[in-house]
Protein backbone atom coordinates (compact mmCIF):
# COMPACT_ATOMS: atom_id res chain seq x y z
CA UNK A 1 0.00 0.00 0.00
CA UNK A 2 3.00 2.18 0.83
CA UNK A 3 4.07 1.53 -2.36
CA UNK A 4 1.60 2.18 -4.11
CA UNK A 5 0.57 5.48 -2.16
CA UNK A 6 4.16 6.86 -2.59
CA UNK A 7 3.10 6.34 -6.43
CA UNK A 8 0.16 8.18 -6.47
CA UNK A 9 2.05 10.64 -4.67
CA UNK A 10 4.49 11.01 -7.00
CA UNK A 11 2.84 11.10 -10.62
CA UNK A 12 0.35 13.50 -8.79
CA UNK A 13 3.24 15.78 -8.10
CA UNK A 14 4.38 14.76 -11.68
CA UNK A 15 1.24 16.20 -12.87
CA UNK A 16 1.16 19.06 -10.96
CA UNK A 17 4.66 19.79 -11.84
CA UNK A 18 3.35 20.05 -15.46
CA UNK A 19 0.64 21.89 -15.05
CA UNK A 20 2.51 24.95 -13.41
CA UNK A 21 5.21 24.57 -15.85
CA UNK A 22 2.40 25.24 -18.69
CA UNK A 23 1.03 27.60 -16.89
CA UNK A 24 3.94 29.86 -16.54
CA UNK A 25 4.91 29.44 -20.31
CA UNK A 26 2.03 30.80 -21.32
CA UNK A 27 2.08 33.27 -18.67
CA UNK A 28 5.76 33.84 -19.94
CA UNK A 29 4.48 33.59 -23.61
CA UNK A 30 1.91 36.24 -22.72
CA UNK A 31 4.02 38.87 -20.54
CA UNK A 32 7.18 38.71 -23.51
CA UNK A 33 5.84 41.05 -26.33
CA UNK A 34 6.36 39.32 -29.72
CA UNK A 35 9.02 40.79 -31.66
CA UNK A 36 8.43 44.23 -33.42
CA UNK A 37 8.39 43.43 -37.22
CA UNK A 38 9.30 46.56 -38.71
CA UNK A 39 9.55 46.73 -42.20
CA UNK A 40 13.00 46.97 -43.71
CA UNK A 41 13.54 50.69 -44.92
CA UNK A 42 13.79 51.28 -48.07
CA UNK A 43 16.80 53.13 -50.11
CA UNK A 44 14.61 56.20 -49.83
CA UNK A 45 14.16 56.47 -46.79
CA UNK A 46 18.10 55.84 -45.82
CA UNK A 47 19.07 58.25 -48.46
CA UNK A 48 16.63 60.71 -47.29
CA UNK A 49 18.90 60.90 -44.30
CA UNK A 50 22.12 60.22 -45.79
CA UNK A 51 22.23 63.31 -47.79
CA UNK A 52 21.73 65.23 -44.41
CA UNK A 53 25.21 63.84 -43.45
CA UNK A 54 28.97 64.33 -44.68
CA UNK A 55 31.54 61.68 -44.13
CA UNK A 56 34.49 63.19 -42.71
CA UNK A 57 36.93 60.26 -44.64
CA UNK A 58 35.08 61.94 -47.86
CA UNK A 59 35.06 65.86 -47.28
CA UNK A 60 32.18 67.46 -49.34
CA UNK A 61 30.35 64.41 -50.82
CA UNK A 62 27.27 63.68 -49.16
CA UNK A 63 26.23 60.26 -47.48
CA UNK A 64 23.67 59.51 -50.23
CA UNK A 65 26.13 59.77 -53.10
CA UNK A 66 29.73 58.24 -51.45
CA UNK A 67 30.77 55.35 -53.10
CA UNK A 68 33.77 54.60 -50.51
CA UNK A 69 33.37 51.38 -47.78
CA UNK A 70 33.13 53.77 -44.88
CA UNK A 71 29.96 55.61 -46.04
CA UNK A 72 28.47 52.20 -47.48
CA UNK A 73 28.90 51.34 -43.66
CA UNK A 74 27.46 54.24 -42.65
CA UNK A 75 23.78 53.94 -45.13
CA UNK A 76 23.92 50.73 -43.79
CA UNK A 77 23.66 51.66 -40.36
CA UNK A 78 21.18 53.88 -41.03
CA UNK A 79 19.04 51.04 -42.52
CA UNK A 80 19.95 49.44 -39.47
CA UNK A 81 18.56 52.29 -36.91
CA UNK A 82 15.57 52.71 -39.16
CA UNK A 83 14.94 49.47 -38.77
CA UNK A 84 14.66 49.22 -35.04
CA UNK A 85 12.79 52.30 -34.74
CA UNK A 86 14.68 54.94 -34.53
CA UNK A 87 13.43 59.06 -36.03
CA UNK A 88 15.40 60.74 -38.28
CA UNK A 89 16.43 63.32 -35.25
CA UNK A 90 17.64 60.58 -33.33
CA UNK A 91 19.62 59.04 -35.81
CA UNK A 92 21.08 62.29 -36.80
CA UNK A 93 22.20 62.37 -33.11
CA UNK A 94 23.87 59.19 -32.97
CA UNK A 95 26.12 60.59 -35.62
CA UNK A 96 26.38 63.67 -34.43
CA UNK A 97 27.50 62.01 -30.86
CA UNK A 98 29.82 59.15 -31.99
CA UNK A 99 31.55 61.29 -35.25
CA UNK A 100 30.94 64.98 -34.01
CA UNK A 101 29.21 67.79 -35.59
CA UNK A 102 30.83 68.11 -39.00
CA UNK A 103 29.19 65.09 -40.15
CA UNK A 104 26.04 67.27 -40.41
CA UNK A 105 25.28 69.05 -43.59
CA UNK A 106 23.71 71.58 -41.59
CA UNK A 107 25.88 72.84 -38.23
CA UNK A 108 23.84 72.30 -35.21
CA UNK A 109 22.38 75.72 -33.86
CA UNK A 110 24.68 76.45 -30.89
CA UNK A 111 27.75 78.09 -29.89
CA UNK A 112 29.86 79.73 -32.33
CA UNK A 113 27.47 77.80 -35.41
CA UNK A 114 25.12 80.41 -34.81
CA UNK A 115 27.66 82.60 -37.10
CA UNK A 116 26.85 80.45 -39.66
CA UNK A 117 23.26 81.35 -39.63
CA UNK A 118 23.37 84.77 -38.36
CA UNK A 119 26.31 86.29 -40.45
CA UNK A 120 24.87 86.08 -43.88
CA UNK A 121 21.96 87.56 -42.67
CA UNK A 122 23.60 90.72 -40.60
CA UNK A 123 25.95 91.27 -44.10
CA UNK A 124 22.61 91.20 -46.34
CA UNK A 125 20.92 94.05 -43.71
CA UNK A 126 24.30 95.86 -44.36
CA UNK A 127 24.43 95.60 -47.70
CA UNK A 128 21.24 96.84 -48.27
CA UNK A 129 21.75 99.79 -46.42
CA UNK A 130 24.66 100.73 -47.99
CA UNK A 131 23.07 100.46 -51.26
CA UNK A 132 20.19 102.54 -49.93
CA UNK A 133 22.35 105.07 -48.92
CA UNK A 134 24.96 105.40 -52.17
CA UNK A 135 21.11 105.11 -53.92
CA UNK A 136 19.70 107.99 -52.34
CA UNK A 137 22.92 110.21 -52.84
CA UNK A 138 23.20 109.40 -56.84
CA UNK A 139 19.42 110.69 -57.24
CA UNK A 140 20.25 113.61 -54.87
CA UNK A 141 23.50 114.16 -57.18
CA UNK A 142 21.57 114.49 -60.02
CA UNK A 143 18.92 116.85 -58.82
CA UNK A 144 18.98 120.19 -59.24
CA UNK A 145 20.95 122.87 -57.14
CA UNK A 146 18.62 125.11 -56.16
CA UNK A 147 15.71 123.08 -56.04
CA UNK A 148 12.12 125.25 -54.61
CA UNK A 149 11.44 124.49 -50.97
CA UNK A 150 7.48 124.98 -50.67
CA UNK A 151 7.79 125.15 -47.08
CA UNK A 152 10.07 128.20 -46.92
CA UNK A 153 7.41 130.92 -45.77
CA UNK A 154 8.90 133.45 -47.84
CA UNK A 155 9.08 130.94 -51.35
CA UNK A 156 11.81 133.06 -52.32
CA UNK A 157 14.66 131.20 -54.03
CA UNK A 158 17.88 132.65 -55.76
CA UNK A 159 16.09 132.28 -58.92
CA UNK A 160 13.28 134.44 -57.98
CA UNK A 161 16.27 137.17 -57.24
CA UNK A 162 17.65 136.52 -60.37
CA UNK A 163 14.22 137.77 -61.93
CA UNK A 164 13.68 140.09 -60.20
CA UNK A 165 16.74 141.80 -60.76
CA UNK A 166 16.57 141.26 -64.45
CA UNK A 167 12.82 142.21 -64.38
CA UNK A 168 13.95 145.53 -62.04
CA UNK A 169 17.00 145.90 -64.69
CA UNK A 170 14.31 145.58 -67.56
CA UNK A 171 11.73 148.26 -66.01
CA UNK A 172 14.21 151.21 -65.24
CA UNK A 173 15.64 150.59 -69.18
CA UNK A 174 12.00 151.20 -70.48
CA UNK A 175 11.75 154.20 -68.38
CA UNK A 176 15.19 155.83 -69.35
CA UNK A 177 13.87 155.17 -73.02
CA UNK B 1 16.25 137.73 -49.61
CA UNK B 2 19.87 136.84 -49.76
CA UNK B 3 20.31 135.61 -46.52
CA UNK B 4 17.39 133.18 -47.12
CA UNK B 5 18.83 131.70 -49.80
CA UNK B 6 21.92 131.04 -47.75
CA UNK B 7 20.25 129.33 -44.99
CA UNK B 8 18.40 126.85 -47.38
CA UNK B 9 21.90 126.34 -49.31
CA UNK B 10 23.62 125.62 -45.88
CA UNK B 11 20.63 123.56 -44.71
CA UNK B 12 20.85 121.42 -48.03
CA UNK B 13 24.69 120.69 -47.61
CA UNK B 14 25.45 117.10 -47.43
CA UNK B 15 28.37 117.14 -44.79
CA UNK B 16 25.59 117.97 -42.63
CA UNK B 17 22.74 115.89 -43.68
CA UNK B 18 24.94 112.33 -43.42
CA UNK B 19 25.10 112.31 -39.72
CA UNK B 20 25.63 108.59 -38.65
CA UNK B 21 24.64 107.78 -34.83
CA UNK B 22 28.72 107.23 -33.30
CA UNK B 23 26.70 104.06 -31.71
CA UNK B 24 26.01 102.30 -35.11
CA UNK B 25 30.20 103.50 -36.54
CA UNK B 26 31.33 102.05 -33.10
CA UNK B 27 29.24 98.89 -33.44
CA UNK B 28 29.89 98.13 -37.04
CA UNK B 29 34.01 98.60 -36.26
CA UNK B 30 33.33 96.36 -33.49
CA UNK B 31 31.43 93.76 -35.56
CA UNK B 32 33.99 94.04 -38.35
CA UNK B 33 37.07 93.48 -35.46
CA UNK B 34 35.40 90.56 -34.23
CA UNK B 35 35.05 88.89 -37.26
CA UNK B 36 38.56 89.52 -38.30
CA UNK B 37 39.35 88.11 -35.18
CA UNK B 38 37.53 84.91 -36.00
CA UNK B 39 38.48 84.31 -39.05
CA UNK B 40 42.42 84.90 -37.66
CA UNK B 41 41.59 82.22 -34.86
CA UNK B 42 39.96 80.16 -37.90
CA UNK B 43 43.42 80.61 -40.15
CA UNK B 44 45.73 79.93 -36.73
CA UNK B 45 43.90 76.93 -35.29
CA UNK B 46 44.05 75.54 -38.93
CA UNK B 47 47.83 76.44 -39.23
CA UNK B 48 48.90 74.04 -36.24
CA UNK B 49 49.24 70.99 -37.98
CA UNK B 50 49.87 67.69 -36.15
CA UNK B 51 51.31 66.98 -33.11
CA UNK B 52 54.79 67.64 -33.47
CA UNK B 53 57.47 65.19 -32.02
CA UNK B 54 58.97 66.27 -28.63
CA UNK B 55 55.78 67.95 -28.11
CA UNK B 56 53.57 67.08 -24.98
CA UNK B 57 50.86 65.44 -26.05
CA UNK B 58 47.90 66.38 -24.12
CA UNK B 59 46.10 64.07 -22.67
CA UNK B 60 43.07 62.05 -23.57
CA UNK B 61 41.06 59.41 -23.11
CA UNK B 62 39.20 56.34 -24.56
CA UNK B 63 36.31 54.24 -23.90
CA UNK B 64 36.73 50.92 -25.07
CA UNK B 65 34.45 48.63 -26.90
CA UNK B 66 33.62 46.85 -23.82
CA UNK B 67 33.29 49.83 -22.07
CA UNK B 68 36.52 50.38 -20.07
CA UNK B 69 37.40 54.02 -20.03
CA UNK B 70 41.43 54.44 -20.05
CA UNK B 71 43.25 57.91 -19.14
CA UNK B 72 46.39 58.21 -20.95
CA UNK B 73 46.68 60.34 -17.40
CA UNK B 74 46.87 57.10 -15.69
CA UNK B 75 49.59 55.83 -18.05
CA UNK B 76 52.06 58.06 -17.08
CA UNK B 77 55.74 56.35 -17.17
CA UNK B 78 55.09 53.82 -20.12
CA UNK B 79 55.25 53.87 -23.67
CA UNK B 80 52.18 54.06 -24.65
CA UNK B 81 51.38 53.24 -28.85
CA UNK B 82 48.66 55.00 -30.17
CA UNK B 83 47.14 53.18 -33.23
CA UNK B 84 44.76 54.96 -35.61
CA UNK B 85 42.84 51.98 -37.51
CA UNK B 86 39.42 51.45 -39.10
CA UNK B 87 37.29 48.12 -40.39
CA UNK B 88 37.29 49.86 -44.02
CA UNK B 89 40.62 50.82 -44.28
CA UNK B 90 42.63 47.67 -46.54
CA UNK B 91 45.96 48.61 -45.47
CA UNK B 92 45.59 48.80 -41.96
CA UNK B 93 44.48 44.93 -42.72
CA UNK B 94 48.25 44.68 -43.50
CA UNK B 95 49.97 45.40 -40.26
CA UNK B 96 46.97 44.53 -38.10
CA UNK B 97 48.40 40.41 -36.76
CA UNK B 98 51.59 42.39 -36.21
CA UNK B 99 50.71 45.03 -34.25
CA UNK B 100 48.90 41.93 -31.83
CA UNK B 101 51.85 39.91 -32.16
CA UNK B 102 54.17 43.12 -30.99
CA UNK B 103 51.45 43.45 -27.94
CA UNK B 104 51.92 39.98 -26.57
CA UNK B 105 55.40 40.80 -27.28
CA UNK B 106 55.79 43.81 -24.64
CA UNK B 107 52.34 42.65 -22.69
CA UNK B 108 53.99 40.74 -19.82
CA UNK B 109 56.84 43.08 -19.12
CA UNK B 110 54.08 46.01 -18.55
CA UNK B 111 56.04 49.03 -19.86
CA UNK B 112 54.05 49.48 -22.93
CA UNK B 113 50.56 49.72 -23.90
CA UNK B 114 48.76 49.38 -26.82
CA UNK B 115 45.46 51.60 -27.49
CA UNK B 116 43.84 51.12 -30.58
CA UNK B 117 41.66 53.86 -32.33
CA UNK B 118 38.65 52.73 -34.39
CA UNK B 119 38.43 56.01 -36.99
CA UNK B 120 35.05 56.82 -38.36
CA UNK B 121 33.68 53.13 -38.44
CA UNK B 122 30.54 51.73 -37.37
CA UNK B 123 30.80 49.31 -34.33
CA UNK B 124 30.30 46.16 -35.90
CA UNK B 125 32.20 46.29 -38.41
CA UNK B 126 35.29 47.06 -36.37
CA UNK B 127 33.95 44.38 -34.08
CA UNK B 128 34.25 42.11 -36.79
CA UNK B 129 37.98 43.23 -37.83
CA UNK B 130 39.35 42.61 -34.40
CA UNK B 131 37.91 39.28 -34.37
CA UNK B 132 39.06 38.52 -37.59
CA UNK B 133 42.60 39.28 -36.51
CA UNK B 134 42.11 38.40 -32.82
CA UNK B 135 43.23 41.92 -31.51
CA UNK B 136 43.31 41.80 -27.92
CA UNK B 137 44.77 45.06 -27.04
CA UNK B 138 42.50 48.24 -25.56
CA UNK B 139 40.71 49.23 -28.52
CA UNK B 140 37.84 51.76 -28.39
CA UNK B 141 35.75 54.10 -30.94
CA UNK B 142 37.36 57.90 -31.70
CA UNK B 143 34.18 59.05 -30.18
CA UNK B 144 33.26 62.44 -32.10
CA UNK B 145 36.69 62.13 -33.91
CA UNK B 146 38.26 64.06 -30.93
CA UNK B 147 41.60 61.86 -30.40
CA UNK B 148 42.38 62.06 -34.39
CA UNK B 149 41.73 65.95 -33.93
CA UNK B 150 43.77 65.92 -31.14
CA UNK B 151 46.58 64.46 -32.98
CA UNK B 152 44.95 65.76 -36.32
CA UNK B 153 45.74 62.20 -38.67
CA UNK B 154 45.94 62.81 -42.00
CA UNK B 155 44.39 59.02 -42.47
CA UNK B 156 44.33 55.88 -41.44
CA UNK B 157 46.57 53.47 -40.75
CA UNK B 158 48.79 56.33 -38.70
CA UNK B 159 50.53 55.36 -35.30
CA UNK B 160 52.10 57.53 -32.63
CA UNK B 161 54.24 56.34 -30.32
CA UNK B 162 54.39 58.36 -26.41
CA UNK B 163 57.36 58.15 -24.46
CA UNK B 164 56.81 57.64 -20.38
CA UNK B 165 56.85 61.04 -20.13
CA UNK B 166 53.47 61.92 -22.63
CA UNK B 167 56.12 63.64 -25.05
CA UNK B 168 55.15 62.42 -28.99
CA UNK B 169 58.37 59.81 -29.55
CA UNK B 170 57.54 58.59 -32.97
CA UNK B 171 54.99 59.04 -35.78
CA UNK B 172 54.39 56.22 -38.35
CA UNK B 173 52.33 57.42 -41.26
CA UNK B 174 50.78 54.67 -43.25
CA UNK B 175 50.92 51.18 -42.18
CA UNK B 176 53.99 48.88 -40.56
CA UNK B 177 55.80 46.96 -43.37
CA UNK B 178 56.19 44.17 -40.85
CA UNK B 179 56.93 43.61 -37.05
CA UNK B 180 60.09 44.11 -36.59
CA UNK B 181 59.63 47.27 -37.86
CA UNK B 182 57.39 48.13 -35.26
CA UNK B 183 59.52 46.29 -32.61
CA UNK B 184 62.58 48.11 -33.60
CA UNK B 185 60.67 51.93 -33.40
CA UNK B 186 59.25 50.77 -29.94
CA UNK B 187 62.73 49.68 -28.86
CA UNK B 188 64.33 52.99 -30.44
CA UNK B 189 61.71 54.74 -27.90
CA UNK B 190 62.26 52.65 -24.89
CA UNK B 191 66.09 53.18 -24.97
CA UNK B 192 65.41 56.77 -25.75
CA UNK B 193 64.41 57.27 -21.85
Amino acid sequence: MGFFNSKAVFSSLFLVMVAVSLVNSAALAQATPPPQSTPSPSADDINAIARQLYCPVCENIPLDVCETTACEQWRALIGQLLAEGKSEQQIKDYFMLNYGDRVLAEPPRYGLNWLVYILPVVFFVIGIFILYRVLRQMRRAKAPVNPQIPDKPSGVTQEDTYLARVEEALRERKERK
Amino acid sequence: MDETTESIEVSETPDEKRHVPVWVIVTAFAVLLAFLGLIYWGLTHAKQGPVSLGQKVPGFDLVTFDGQQISTDDLAGKVVVVNFWASWCTPCESEAAAMEQAWQMYKPGGQVVFLGVDYVDTEPEAMGYLQKYNISYPNGPDLRTSISQLFRIRGVPETYILDADGHLASIQIGPFQSLDEIVSTIEGVLQSQ
